[in-house]
Order: structure tokens, then sequence, then C-alpha cells
């Protein structure tokens, strides 16, 4: 059972704000589908690697050097709802005064 | 004569025979979409003067007798592709203003071929879910029955194609949502083996699990369009340096001493009769073709829906991390007064529910002290449904499986219970986990209380094998003729 308690905590650690009747709704929701999964402890994984990468590929690298032309950091800037101050995002203070 | 029944084949020979023109094909389509798309909504944008545009450049490109089997041929996006200057939502909120400054790969492919883009089509928030009912515009219905879902997440398309609202559309798989939409709305549906296609430009679900691929007319059509998007991509490092075969050469051999494998776990408890009788009678058919039926076993299949739940949330809840309201999309109603609390607004107020419940689980089960008991024991079981699959095509050549267990389900009807709705993937999800490629084609009806419902067959096959999945979807279209039935309801 995932406790309100547990929602709450998280969600903070997802940054979502939730409502009170969200916490209580998603706690049984939540809970619900973390039972279900626990039907993968019967299966015995002994000896058994995880799977990370499905094709066979493995450590694909490039040079290190910058070869996107797809959009300029201006175009990127411009996708922001927020204020733009000397080429940088302007967001809210991280530390309070 | 009716432009928009063509399959791509047709539209293609007719656009080079100088039957008619793009832009004819095209103002055919717009038509259509007006009339039937108030009923479906399987359109969240259109973009109708910028298609004119562009069909009218590839008629001057037709005149010369140059473009490819492409060229002129009108089509639709999921909103999760990146269009440069169009709006791509994923329709969500969160992004309801989003514009980017760049085209997906296979954009670019397509845009290179000399497509005409339609419009954008509606899907899941994220391509979470399985309906098309967690979209922020509302839910695409089905064409067969405008009452019931059209599948998801990528139901938007699915509909459209199914209901001649497109000649193609482009949708994502991650676990079914290219393959139970095509079920539920009776059109081709293709989920390329992972890595075949570059993702460089599509908003990342699960990356591990996201694939793309193509809802089309017919299997051949399919096949067309895959020759043009598959291939390595340097912006995506998960696709292979393979070469891409001609998937159209091998396309009419026919499956005379093909062994086809049924995979009995797919057939048992939760399976609709009539959805059972309908794949029963298309693997009857293949048997009459020449076909060897063999029943196979794939012991693991009831875990994968776990080992999604599990991984897919997880993978999703990292990749959601950048919608956060500053480089992209909304700025919150309240945006509070630190960057946390305008954090916690921009993703509270711009996800919806579905959205919420997966990154918590996301966040959860990768959480200090559950990484183990979750994420790594999901994937070590994920690992065995791959050994499930690599020994049933040391037997057989392909396998064919039901798609979904049941066809389309009413609006709303399973809103309260998203697990249902997981479980609607019980038999899509495990082809993502191993990451070969499958097909869902139409195969028959089974009777709603208001229509006759459609549903697909699922046709797997090993990884990097679609060559071979053409060649035998393509055998069933030539006997049968499912993939032409269209509603006459709308």
């Amino acid at each position: 059972m995932l406790s309100e308690e547990e929602v709450k905590h998280i969600a903070k650690l997802a940054r979502i704000r939730l409502t009170d009747e969200e916490i209580k709704k998603f706690s049984t929701q939540l809970t619900d589908i973390l039972e279900y999964v626990k039907i993968l402890e019967e299966v015995d994984t002994k000896d058994v690697e995880p799977t990370s990468q499905v094709t066979g590929l493995k450590d694909v690298t490039r040079e290190d050097v910058v070869v996107s032309n797809l959009a300029t950091g201006e175009d990127l800037l411009k996708c922001s709802p927020l204020p733009i101050q000397n080429n940088q995002i302007k967001v809210k203070p991280v530390i309070k005064q | 004569m009716d432009l928009t029944n063509l399959t791509l084949k047709e539209a293609s020979e007719g656009l080079k025979s100088k039957k008619f023109s793009s832009v004819d094909l095209t103002k055919a389509y717009f038509e259509r979409i007006k009339k039937v798309d108030k009923n479906l909504h399987a359109y969240v944008l259109q973009t109708e003067e910028q298609a004119l545009k562009d069909a009218e450049n590839a008629d001057k490109v037709l005149a010369k007798n140059e473009g490819s089997t492409l060229t002129g041929i009108p089509c639709a996006l999921k909103d999760i592709f990146n269009t440069k200057g169009v709006r791509t939502t994923c329709c969500s909120k969160i992004l309801e203003n989003f514009v980017p400054p760049y085209d997906a790969t296979i954009v670019k492919k397509l845009k290179e071929s000399g497509v005409v883009f339609l419009g954008k089509t509606n899907m899941d928030e994220f391509a979470c879910g399985g309906s098309t009912e967690y979209s922020c515009f509302g839910p695409t219905s089905n064409p067969w029955d405008i009452n019931r879902v059209a599948g998801g997440s990528s139901g938007g398309s699915a509909a459209a194609v199914a209901s001649d609202m497109a000649v193609f559309a482009l949708g994502t798989d991650t676990g079914g949502s290219i393959r139970e939409p095509a079920s539920f709305c009776g059109c081709t549906g293709l989920k390329v083996t992972y890595g075949r296609v570059s993702r460089s430009g599509v908003t990342a679900l699960a990356s591990s699990w996201d694939t793309i691929g193509t809802f089309a007319k017919t299997v051949e059509d399919a096949a067309t369009i895959l020759q043009v998007i598959a291939g390595h991509d340097d912006l995506d490092s998960t696709t292979p340096d393979k070469p891409v075969p001609d998937y159209l050469k091998n396309i009419d051999k026919g499956v005379k001493g093909l062994k086809i494998g049924i995979p009995k776990e797919y057939f048992g408890e939760g399976i609709d009769a009539g959805v059972h009788e309908v794949v029963m009678a298309a693997v009857k058919e293949y048997e009459k073709m020449g076909a060897e039926i063999i029943e196979v076993s794939l012991p693991m299949t009831k875990y994968a829906v776990s080992v999604y739940y599990v991984t897919m949330p997880a993978e999703l809840s990292a990749n959601l991390a950048r919608f956060d309201g500053i480089r992209y999309g909304r700025k919150p109603q309240d945006e509070g007064g630190d960057l946390l609390d305008y954090y916690l607004s921009a993703r509270g107020e711009g996800f919806s529910d579905e959205i919420k419940r997966r990154i918590m689980i996301g966040t959860y089960v990768l959480s200090a002290g559950y990484y183990d008991a979750y994420y790594k024991k999901a994937q070590k079981v994920r690992t065995l449904i791959i050994k499930d699959f690599e020994a049933a095509f040391k037997k057989v050549d392909v396998l064919i499986s039901p798609v979904a267990p049941i066809p389309a389900w009413k609006i709303g009807e399973k809103m309260n219970n998203p697990l249902s709705i997981y479980l609607a993937d019980a038999l899509t999800i495990p082809i993502n986990a191993a990451g070969v490629p499958a097909m869902s084609i139409p195969a028959g009806f089974v009777k709603g209380d208001d229509s006759d419902l459609p549903v697909g067959i699922q046709i797997i096959g090993p990884q990097f094998s679609e060559e071979l999945l053409f060649q035998v979807g393509c055998a069933y279209q030539k006997v049968t003729d499912w993939h032409n039935k269209r509603s006459s309801k709308i």
C-alpha cells in the first residue's frame, strides 16, 4: 500500500504539485499498479543478466565536436515562455532571500 | 472517381500518369476531412495552406517525370513528430504552444521524398495510453462506431487512414500504440524492429522501447513507406548501420513452405471469443496457402505487462523531466515565488492524470531502496522474454497472434480503471520488450452492439525481418479483402 504521505513524497521528487483529492486517488491507483507488478517476484531470475539494449549495439561513440545544425541557440531560446536576458532564460530565484 | 479511397500505390500511379494532380488529391483529402473529421476528431491540426503549396511544388516535379513513389502523396503525422514551424503538442497541455525549431529526421526524409503533410493527428498525451482518451484535445472516435475508442496511443493516425482522411500516417509504438489502434480501426499498422527507424526529433517516452512506424491501406503501401524512412541516422545512436533491404523484392513470394508459429499463451484467458475466431480463421487461410502451422510456447508472456509498467514509467519519468515550463511549452498560471514552486506548478498544471501516474510510478521504482526490487528485476525478466522469442524463432519463421484481447471499447468505459487499459496491451507489449518487428492487418469483424468492429491479426518476426512480415502480410491481403472494407457510418 502506498500511503498518502508516500505519494506526497514521490510527487515532490517528481516535481508535480498535487491537490488533496489527487493524492487520495493516486494513492489507491498507484497501489493497484504496484500490487499488479509484484507478479514479477515469482520469476526465478538467478544468474539472469538484466537487459539494457535489445539489438546488441554497444558503446556507440562519435568525435566530440558540435555537428548539429538543426537549430540556432536563438531559435531554441524562442521556445521558452520566460524572459530572455543576455542569451539566457531568466528563471525564478533558487534561494529565497 | 473518388480520389480518397486509393491506396498509396494507386495514388502514386495516378499522379505519375497525370490522371490527377497532387493538388486535386490534396483538395479531395481536405474535403473528406471536412466532411468526416467533425465526427471522428482524428486531426488536432490541419495545415491546409502549406499542404496546397507543397502539392503545387510536387506537381511541378511530377510534370518533369521526376520524384519518388511518395511525391505528391497526402499523409498525416502523429502530433509527437517535431515539425519545423508547425505546432507539436504531444497532445499535452504542457506543450500546448510548442513550435519546434527543427524537423524530426523522418519528417525531413518524407519532405525530401515530396510528400504533402495534411496535418497532425490526435494521440494519448505523450503517447501514454491505449485509447486516445488521454489527449488534452479530447478523444478520437472509432470510424466503425463513433461511441467507441479508436485505440491508442496513435488513435488519430489509425482513424485517419481507416476513414480515408490520409493515404498513410505515421505513428509511434512503445507497447502497442500502432498495432492496437490499427486493429481497432481496421487498417495496416507496422511496428518496426527497435532501431530500424530514427527517433531523432520524436519526443521520447521509454527510450529502450520506443519505435516508429506507419499506418497504411495495404501491406504493400507500408513496405513502400518503410523504404523511405528506414535506416541509420547519426542523430539517433540506437539505429544500427545495417543495410535497408528492398522491401518490395519478395513481397509477392507467398507463404508456401513457411513455418508459422501460433503462440498458445496469446490465445488463453481473457481473449474475446469473437477475436479468437477471427484470428483462427486467418490461420486457416495461411494453412490453405501452404504454410505449416506449428503451436509454440512463449511461457514468459504473462509477465510482459508487469515488466513494461515498471521499466516504461521509469524511463518516462527521466525523459519527461525536461518538461518543466522553462525551456519549452507553457508558463503555469500560478508561477509561485521560487524555482521549486514554478516547477511544481508547471508540471502539476501541465500534465494530466495518466502522465502524473506514470511519472510517479517511475520515480518510485527508481528511488533509493526500490531500484533492485523493481527496475533491475524487471530488466532481468525482460531478458527471459527475449529468450522466449529467440527459442520460438528457431522453430518457426513468423508468429501469428491476436493484436488485442478485446475489440474497441466504449469511450469513457475504462477511464476510472487505468490497469484495465494497460491489459489491452498484453499481447503487443512482449514484442516491444524483445525489440522485434510486428504488423497488424485487418482480418475480420466481431459483433458490437451497434456495429461490427474490426479485428486485426498480429504477424511477428525476428529482429530486422520486416521484409518477411511484408511477404506474409501481402499473401493474406491477396486472398482476402478485409483491408478494403470501409465503414458506411461516417
